[in-house]
């Protein structure tokens, strides 16, 4: 019965869907008000009915349902109550369902927060966020219906792949998909922009919350999502530019240049255009993302069984979407006038730097990302596009925009002095040199790309923390002055500085865990030590273990640093029953300084197991600093003005020129 | 500065960066590209000894030979195979007669050294290109398909 209910409250969307994408357009260009509004109303009951099919699929995995395919699938009566709702969405149906109940509560939430939008553009809004609804319920009902019932039904599931089942990866991807679809808000904004031919600063204060939002759940999708291959995969490694986790990258590279380009829409009206164009990638980017990751084109634990009919559906939809708008962009966008100028060494100079490494950091990613796929199309060669490509292309980019991020918040809107600001940073250029130069003196042989590394992220975080203090005069008059002036600096001003620091972090994290990580890899007997990292770990043998839906082999290690007692590592080799299959938990230690991190293999048949243990320095700061960076972004999006909600048109022009504190915010 | 003026300079600093960005594109694409190969391709189309490549196949039967962490094996696509050696620990579900990719080069002595062995994910999941390769060479059977 559930099924049934799931199944009809579904194409009760898709009705309501139509709908919300025809009327308000029509309304919009008559100007007739209650077909504007009914895209309100639509985006409430579109709500509600996706709602209850996400609640009924919930309901059959709760309850073990197993007439339900899907259910069959992708659970299993004895897995975790955790894991029976993370399955709901861990398998394609269900993830898209999630895609369209996210779509549809962020449609409400524009219909809901939205009052102060003028009415044709928030009607247009509404539509657009429609007709994706429309794509993609169609896209389920049509091809991958998660309530298609399965007769007799079995006595029991499948179960869920092992490795998904983790906490980690049980909130990645509904992070992942917050991100990806909060950028479907900010493309339906320049769609319908292009549809009135107009974009100005207020748009682009209501587009920025939701590119905000968008990226600061991306970024904490990414890094939860490299965080568990970190520890569930057992390799040490936590970033292996699979497509896979490309298809997660681009869409916050794009999103990352569009939350800088739309500031400059707002603070100088120029670069219309292309924040438009950005908005319209960020998006597409999105779409690809997920079309690659769940149809299967791209092999990896994400790609569930494919079948031609899906690839035919998403290949017509991408086309749809990402060439209509494109075609529409390039009517409509000539005709939309240029804003204030500025010269190259400006703030906006600075920021259009930005978006140019970003958006060609995002090409070649892109390009590893789709070659071995049009390859394969059409010349059937096999080929890979390892990590060398992305490194060898990712690192030299990246390189000036860090430099260059910490130069970009000094310079003045309009017409920077470079000079002035060079002088300003010489703090920040001695902090990289010196740090640098000290690991080279400590640490004698440190590869040159490692205090390059260390070097960016002291003048990046020094950098950042200079100009924030210059912003409230730190030291130069009295403190209570300062803290006046850092209580009524813009919480985004505060929210740009913490993001910032936070990538000085993650770059922390990745240099000095790459430059100097140190392995053990060979056979320990118990009883016996070895030294790695400056730790001694001591085996203490292995035993067998049951858990709740698996058997184990668990090694104990006792770790410890000369005197001190030590901690106890417990890894394991786990072996389910349902599916069949194994996995390899690592146990790790995280502390700032350092993870300890300890795999456990094979026995060797004569009392030794196989080992590895790994001393990476800083890694946690890389997952720190992500997270600092989504602290930044939610600072930013706390911010008063876009809290209150943007102000009208007319009103703000005339709140501009009164409030100089705003130039440089 | 004149409207004109600036979308001069946009340009020219577009296309600097476009050109920075296709010379490292070139420079690194042809050495990073990892070719996949089953042990019969190979003969067909050989990979000159240090290049990196992908081979995948299936482990033959009775061919692992371990010593501590040190692995030997010979991967087959059952008309050819190639001597695969590995140093560290064999992904989950690594077992005799199972698909397997391992990434690395060859010797001048035909002996491959594999710096990583991809794991199947689960019990039935065949990496499709050596689904694809077993059954270039006649000898698919179609397993997990079931």
């Amino acid at each position: 019965m559930v099924a049934e209910i799931g199944q009809f409250v579904l194409i009760l969307a898709l009705v309501t869907a139509c709908f919300q994408g025809a009327l308000p357009l029509i309304g919009a260009a008559r100007e007739n008000r209650p077909l504007m509004r009914f895209g309100d109303n639509a985006a409430f009951v579109q709500f509600a009915a996706i709602s209850g099919a996400f609640a009924c699929l919930t309901i059959g995995y709760v309850t073990s349902d197993f007439s339900i395919l899907n259910v069959v699938n992708n659970s299993h009566s004895l897995k975790p109550m955790l894991y029976k709702i993370s399955g709901v969405w861990g398998n394609h149906e269900g993830s898209l369902l999630l895609w369209s109940w996210i779509l549809a509560l962020f449609g409400m939430a524009v219909a809901f927060f939205g009052r102060n939008l003028p009415d044709s553009l928030k009607a247009r809004v509404l539509a657009i966020q429609g007709l994706i609804g429309v794509g993609f319920l169609m896209f389920i009902l049509f091809t991958s219906n998660p309530f298609e019932r399965i007769s007799p039904a079995p006595l029991d599931g499948n179960g869920l792949n092992p490795l998904l089942q983790d906490p980690g990866l049980a909130f990645h991807p509904p992070f992942l998909y917050l991100g990806y679809v909060g950028l479907s808000i900010t493309f339906s904004f320049a769609i319908a922009a292009l549809i009135e031919g107009r974009v100005d600063p207020a748009w682009a204060r209501w587009v920025r919350p939701w590119t905000l939002a968008a990226w600061g759940f991306l970024t904490i999708g990414i890094a939860l999502g490299s965080w568990w291959a970190y520890y569930e995969l057992g390799w040490g490694g936590w970033w292996f530019w699979d497509p896979v986790e490309n298809a997660s990258f681009m869409p916050w590279l794009a999103a990352t240049a569009l939350l800088h380009s739309a500031i400059v829409v707002e603070k100088r009206d120029a670069l219309k255009n292309w924040t438009i164009l950005l908005a319209i990638i960020a998006f597409s980017l999105s779409l690809l993302g997920t079309f690659l990751v769940r149809s299967g084109v791209l092999n990896s634990v994400h790609a569930f069984a494919s079948d031609p009919a899906r690839g035919v559906f998403i290949l017509i939809f991408l086309i749809f979407v990402i060439g209509g708008s494109l075609l529409l962009y390039g009517i409509r966008a000539p005709k939309m006038k240029g804003g204030g100028l500025f010269a190259p060494i400006s703030r906006e100079g600075s920021l259009v730097l930005n978006n140019l490494l970003l958006s060609t950091i995002t090409a070649t990613v892109l390009l590893g990302t789709l070659y071995p796929i049009f390859l394969d199309a059409f010349t059937g060669a096999k080929v890979s596009v390892g990590p060398p490509y992305f490194n060898a292309t990712f690192l030299p980019l990246a390189l000036p925009l860090v430099v260059a991020m910490a130069f970009g918040p000094f310079l003045a809107w309009k017409r920077g002095d470079l000079a002035g600001i060079v002088s300003r940073l010489k703090f920040a250029l001695f902090a990289a040199l010196a740090f640098s130069g000290f690991l080279w003196w400590w640490q004698t042989g440190t590869p040159v790309m490692a205090l390059l590394g260390m070097g960016l992220f002291a003048w990046l975080l020094v950098g950042s923390v200079l100009e924030w203090a210059e912003r409230i005069k730190l030291f130069r008059g009295p403190l209570a002055n300062s803290w006046k002036r850092m209580i009524q600096l813009p919480r985004s001003a505060h929210g740009m500085t913490v993001a910032h620091i936070g990538v000085a972090l993650v770059i922390l994290g990745i240099t000095a865990s790459e430059a100097w990580q140190s392995e053990h890899l060979g056979v320990m007997r118990p009883g016996e030590t070895v030294t790695v990292g400056g730790y001694d770990f001591r085996f203490d043998g292995a035993e067998a273990i049951t858990g709740p839906n698996y058997d184990a082999i668990q090694g104990t290690f006792l770790a410890y640093k000369g005197d001190n007692k030590g901690v106890y590592l417990y890894p394991e080799q786990r072996r389910y029953t349902d599916p069949p299959m194994e996995t390899t938990e690592a146990a790790i230690r995280p502390m700032l300084s350092a993870d300890l991190y300890t795999v456990i293999g094979e026995a060797d048949g004569d009392g030794g197991y196989a080992v590895r243990i790994y001393h990476k320095p800083f890694i946690s700061w890389i997952w720190i600093g992500a997270f600092v960076m989504f602290a930044g972004g939610a600072l930013s999006l706390s911010d008063r003005r876009l809290r209150l909600g943007a102000p009208g048109r007319a009103k703000r022009a005339s709140a501009v020129s009164s409030a100089p504190s705003e130039a440089k915010g | 500065m004149t409207r004109k003026k600036r979308r001069l300079y946009f340009v020219l600093a577009g296309m600097i960066v476009l050109s920075i960005a296709a010379a490292l594109v070139l420079m690194s694409f042809q050495d990073s590209l990892v070719f996949f190969r089953s042990p019969s391709d190979l003969v067909e189309k050989p990979i000159s000894p240090g290049r990196n490549f992908r081979l995948g196949g299936l482990v033959e039967e009775g061919s692992i030979d371990s010593q501590g962490v040190t692995h030997r094996f010979r991967v087959t696509d059952l008309n050819e195979t190639v001597p695969v050696t590995f140093d560290g620990l064999l992904p989950d579900l690594f077992r005799e007669g199972q698909g397997v990719v391992a990434e690395g080069s060859l010797t001048e002595e035909g002996l491959f050294v594999a710096t990583n062995v991809l794991a199947k994910h689960d019990e039935n999941y065949m990496p499709p290109e050596v689904a694809e390769a077993l059954k270039k060479s006649g000898q698919w059977k179609p397993e997990g398909s079931d």
